[in-house]
C-alpha cells in the first residue's frame, strides 16, 4: 500500500457506484406499479383519474430508495467524511 | 463545474458569522415575487365581482381547484389546512421553475426542503394530538410497548424521507444540467437544454411539488384519523 489516501478514494468511488446500482430494483418496483396501474386504468376507464393519482404516489414512494442512493453516492463523492479523518491522521 | 452552493456574503451578527449562500438570496427574490403578487390581488380583491372575469377567474380558480384537491385528499373536516399547504405549492413550484433562468434553484438546497417538510412534520403532530388526543400518543406504543422505538424510528423518519424527495429529484436535474453545460461545445447549448430543462425542472419540478404536498396530506390524515 502505497498510498493509503488514493485507496481511501478509491473505495469511495467503487462505493458509490455500488450505491447507485439500487437504481436496478427501483426501476423494476416502478415498472411494476406502473403496470398494474395501466391494467386497471384498462380495466376500469371510469376509475383511471383516482387510479393516476395513486400511481403518482406510488411512484414517489418507490422512487424514494432510489434517490437515497443518488444521496449516499454524492456524500461519498463530495463529501466523504473518511477522506477527511484520513487526510487528519496522516498528517 | 460547481454544484456547490455558492456563498455570496457574511455578514457579522453580535460576533456570529452568518453566511448569505445563493439559496438565500435566490429564495428572497422568490418571496418578493410572491410578496408583490399577493399584495397586487389584495388590491385588486375590492373590485372584484360576483361574475369573475380576467384576473380575478385566474386566482378564484388557482383557490378552488387546490381547496377541492385538499378536500378530496385529506377529508372534509380537516380541509381547513389548505391555505398553509396553498403556499408550500406555490413556493415549492415557483423554487423549481427559478433553474429555468440558468439560476440555482432553492429547492436543490437540502435547508429549503427539510424547513418544509420539518413544518409538515410540526403540523401532523398538532393535527394528531388536537383531533385524537391521548389516542394518538397510544398508538405510539401499539400493538405492544416495546415496539415503541421502531414506532418513533417511523416517525422521525417521516419528514426526512419526505425533504430527502424532493431534494434529491432537483439535486438530480442540476447535476445533469451542469454535466451538459461544462461537457458539450458552445455550438450545442442552444436550443438542447430547453428539452432537458423541460424534463429536469418543469415536469419533475412540478410532479415531485404535488408529491410533495399529497403526501404531507396523507401524513396529516393518518395521524388525525
Amino acid at each position: 500500500m502505497q498510498d493509503p489516501l488514493a485507496f481511501v478514494i478509491a473505495i469511495a468511488h467503487i462505493a458509490a457506484a455500488l450505491a447507485l446500482l439500487n437504481g436496478v430494483t427501483t426501476t423494476f418496483g416502478q415498472a411494476k406499479i406502473c403496470s398494474q396501474a395501466i391494467e386497471s386504468m384498462a380495466r376500469q376507464p371510469e376509475a383511471a383519474d383516482s387510479i393516476r393519482s395513486t400511481m403518482f404516489v406510488g411512484l414517489a414512494m418507490a422512487e424514494t430508495s432510489g434517490i437515497y442512493g443518488l444521496l449516499i453516492a454524492i456524500v461519498m463523492l463530495f463529501a466523504n467524511p473518511l477522506v477527511n479523518t484520513m487526510i487528519s491522521h496522516l498528517g | 463545474m460547481n454544484l456547490e452552493v455558492n456563498n455570496l456574503w457574511v455578514i457579522n451578527v453580535f460576533g456570529r458569522e452568518i453566511w448569505i449562500t445563493e439559496t438565500i438570496f435566490n429564495t428572497w427574490i422568490i418571496m418578493a415575487v410572491l410578496i408583490i403578487l399577493a399584495v397586487i390581488i389584495r388590491v385588486k380583491l375590492r373590485s372584484f365581482k360576483t361574475v369573475p372575469q380576467g384576473f380575478q377567474n385566474l386566482a378564484e380558480a388557482a383557490v378552488e381547484i387546490f381547496d377541492n384537491f385538499a378536500k378530496n385528499t385529506v377529508g372534509d373536516h380537516l380541509s381547513y389546512i389548505a391555505p398553509w399547504f396553498f403556499m408550500v405549492f406555490v413556493f415549492l413550484l415557483t423554487s423549481c421553475l427559478f433553474s429555468v433562468f440558468g439560476l440555482r434553484a432553492p429547492t436543490a438546497d437540502w435547508a429549503t426542503t427539510f424547513a418544509f417538510s420539518l413544518g409538515t412534520f410540526i403540523i401532523m403532530i398538532f393535527m394528531g394530538l388536537k383531533h385524537r388526543k391521548g389516542n394518538y400518543l397510544k398508538s405510539f406504543f401499539e400493538p405492544n410497548v416495546i415496539l415503541f422505538p421502531i414506532n418513533l424510528i417511523g416517525e422521525v423518519a417521516k419528514p426526512i424521507s419526505l425533504s430527502f424527495r424532493l431534494f434529491g429529484n432537483m439535486l438530480s436535474g442540476t447535476i445533469l444540467l451542469t454535466l451538459y453545460y461544462s461537457l458539450t461545445p458552445l455550438f450545442v447549448q442552444i436550443g438542447i437544454p430547453a428539452v432537458l430543462h423541460a424534463i429536469f425542472d418543469v415536469a419533475f419540478g412540478a410532479l415531485q411539488t404535488y408529491i410533495f404536498v399529497i403526501i404531507s396530506f396523507m401524513y396529516i390524515r393518518g395521524a388525525a384519523e
